[in-house]
């Protein structure tokens, strides 16, 4: 017991660098947003009225909210189950031992290296409507990739924004499952085989089961992504095509220069606050119902 | 005719720019209802050669017949074995009883004739209060014998087991050998059991087969393997403690090396091999005595009753009559 006294002063000094990061970065902001989510502010942004809680019911129920929650959910809609296929079915074709497939793996996991401006910029010179790649070689099946354009046409923007997303997406999921399936004892597909077990029941009866923990992962991370989806937004289609708005997500709404409350702090903060509690809620139903099914360890 | 056939089986691993000869040249026929154990030590090709029975590897030379049919090709399936894996390779995300069913659920068996076989092969091993269990939820021994009772669920021809009690500790060990056995005489399967513990082969098998560097060295019932080594190799992995192997020249003729088992190494005064005594073991019912002859370790398996030296006394030996093996010191095979 003494002892423990004694390292209190040391410990107080380990911690506090963390602490002061924390309570700087996360803490003080986390507050700030709840309390400026209060402010109802006139259409200047200058004047503002503490509305208290019920502001942030004004705020969910506005319609501008509304789409923007539809956008956002539609988005993770097609981003994850989607990203979530192409991630496993990647690193299921990657984990032979096969001469040369080092230099699939590194291909498949580059887009971890990314930054989402490049991806984006990349994704942005392919959809050009008139130079690009997939107008050029497409366009006669598909119209709408010459005229607008994937990326301006209300009906397609944001499956074009989910594209870029799910790719630069793909690298992260790839590199964690293919750590997972790395970790799946040899022995269990070896004895699965000889008990007559094909290649669709080993993967369902053995893979599938013994990955599962890293799915769940997996799929929090990548819905918590698709929720804060911001800069594809930006750099693709600035929230647009207009006025549908096809593309103005939660965060586009919240940060994006062209969005109809750019100027008004309190709203800005309570949506900020909102997407928030939608992520920790998503999260927590993930963990609540799929970690029942999840088995871990041994 | 014999349940398995190995007819001169080799299989060759390319190991970077080298080429690693696991098994060589091995022919082994395995009766039916025959507990087979496959000895040697670690890196003798061993376990390969058990899963170019079970299919997991197919031989670089030969041919692996089960039954009077050549299965080469035949996939692990179709070859009518079951295998018990070092680890037991159960389901850790399955129950007991669906870990046991998972071979019939492969086949196509209805769910409740399943359930019913699961029954049945969990009641053979004393698992039938486990079956809603998760393998997580059970013992070493316990998760042992689910694997074999996965295994005998399908009522296989051959058993193929890989060291499945390495895993054990020492009690439990001995007290599986014996329930194995027991096994073995309930049910109408070939066993084939690769082990690098001698005393495993010597308790359990029908018959052994001894392997070094991929190389069968002797196939033979435990006492023949024992009382009749074929090659020096032999001689000395099986017996513990191992027997005294005397340079060429050190007894008898320049071209021969003589073999002593411990218990036939007496000390008698005046005899031709003469030694220091280096350390004395007391093991409550024998003793082991350790010394030094010109170098050559020696070891005398004694009565404790019996006059004992001390450590640094210098004492002469003699073998008992008619129990000297010879070894050709070149190629290492037994001369009669």
């Amino acid at each position: 017991m003494k002892r423990r006294l004694r390292d209190v002063p040391w410990a107080v000094v380990m911690l506090l660098p963390s602490v002061v990061l924390i309570a700087v970065w996360t803490v003080y902001p986390l507050v700030k947003a709840v309390q400026n989510g209060h402010l109802r502010c006139d259409v200047t942004g200058t004047k503002c009225v503490d509305a208290g809680w019920g502001r942030y019911w004004d705020v969910f129920i506005s319609a501008e909210f509304q789409h923007s929650l539809g956008v956002s959910l539609k988005l993770m809609a097609l981003t994850v189950p989607a990203g979530l296929v192409l991630g496993v079915g990647l690193a299921v074709l990657a984990d032979k031992h096969l001469r040369g497939i080092g230099v699939f793996r590194t291909i498949f996991s580059s887009t971890v290296a990314t930054s989402v401006a490049v991806a984006s910029l990349v994704w942005f010179v392919l959809l050009q409507p008139q130079i690009g790649v997939f107008a050029d070689l497409f366009s006669g099946w598909f119209p709408v990739l010459k005229n607008p354009g994937l990326l301006n046409d209300p009906g397609t923007a944001l499956l074009a924004v989910a594209f870029s997303s799910i790719w630069a997406n793909l690298g992260f999921t790839f590199i964690i499952v293919t750590a997972a399936l790395q970790s799946v004892p040899r022995d269990l597909y070896e004895s699965a085989y000889v008990d007559g077990a094909g290649n669709v029941r080993r993967f369902t009866n053995v893979t599938l089961p013994m990955i599962a923990p890293t799915l769940l992962f997996v799929t929090v991370v990548l819905t918590t992504r698709a929720l804060q989806t911001y800069g594809e937004i930006a750099l693709l289609t600035s929230g647009g095509p207009n006025p549908e708005k096809s593309t103005t997500t939660i965060p586009y709404l919240i940060y994006g220069r062209n969005s109809i409350i750019s100027g008004d702090l309190g709203t800005k903060s309570a949506a900020a606050v909102l997407l928030f509690v939608l992520s920790l809620a998503l999260a927590l139903v993930q963990f609540r119902g799929l970690d029942k099914r999840v088995h871990y360890g041994r | 005719m014999a349940q398995v056939r190995l007819d001169h089986i080799s299989k060759t691993f390319a190991s970077g720019d080298e080429a690693v000869h696991a098994v060589d040249d091995v022919t082994l026929e395995i009766e039916h209802h025959e507990f087979m154990i496959l000895l040697g030590p670690s890196g003798c090709g061993k376990s390969t050669l058990l899963r170019m029975v079970a299919g997991l590897e197919d031989p670089t030379a030969g041919d692996v017949y089960i039954g009077d049919r050549r299965v080469n090709d035949v996939a692990p399936k179709e070859r009518d074995i079951a295998m018990v894996f070092q680890s037991y390779a159960l389901y850790p995300h399955k129950t007991v009883a669906a870990n046991i069913e998972f071979p019939l659920k492969v086949r196509g068996v209805s769910k409740s004739e399943r359930a019913a076989e699961a029954v049945r092969a969990a009641e053979v091993l004393g698992l039938e209060h486990h079956l809603k269990r998760k393998p997580g939820q059970l013992s070493g021994g316990q998760r042992q014998r689910v694997a074999l009772a996965r295994a005998i669920v399908r009522n296989p021809a051959v058993f193929l087991m890989d060291e499945p009690l390495s895993n054990l500790d020492a009690k439990l060990r001995g007290d599986t050998r014996a329930e194995l056995v027991d096994l073995h005489r309930r049910i109408d399967s070939t066993f084939i059991y690769v082990t690098h513990d001698q005393v495993e082969a010597m308790t359990m098998g029908s018959r052994v087969a001894v392997l070094n560097e991929g190389k069968l060295q002797q196939v033979g019932t435990p006492q023949e393997v024992y009382d009749r080594p074929a090659t020096a190799f032999v001689a000395q992995f099986i017996g513990t403690p191992p027997m005294n192997l005397l340079p060429a020249g050190m007894w008898g003729s320049e071209t021969v090396q003589v073999g002593i088992r411990p218990e036939h190494l007496r000390l008698v005064p005046g005899g031709p091999l003469h030694a220091v005594v280096r350390q004395v073991e007391h093991l409550g019912h024998e003793v082991l005595l350790f010394a030094d002859a010109n170098g050559t370790r020696l070891v005398s398996r004694l009565d404790p009753t019996s006059f004992l030296p001390e450590v640094g006394d210098p004492v002469a030996f003699d073998a008992e009559p008619g129990r000297l093996h010879r070894f050709d010191p070149e190629s290492g095979e037994r001369i009669e």
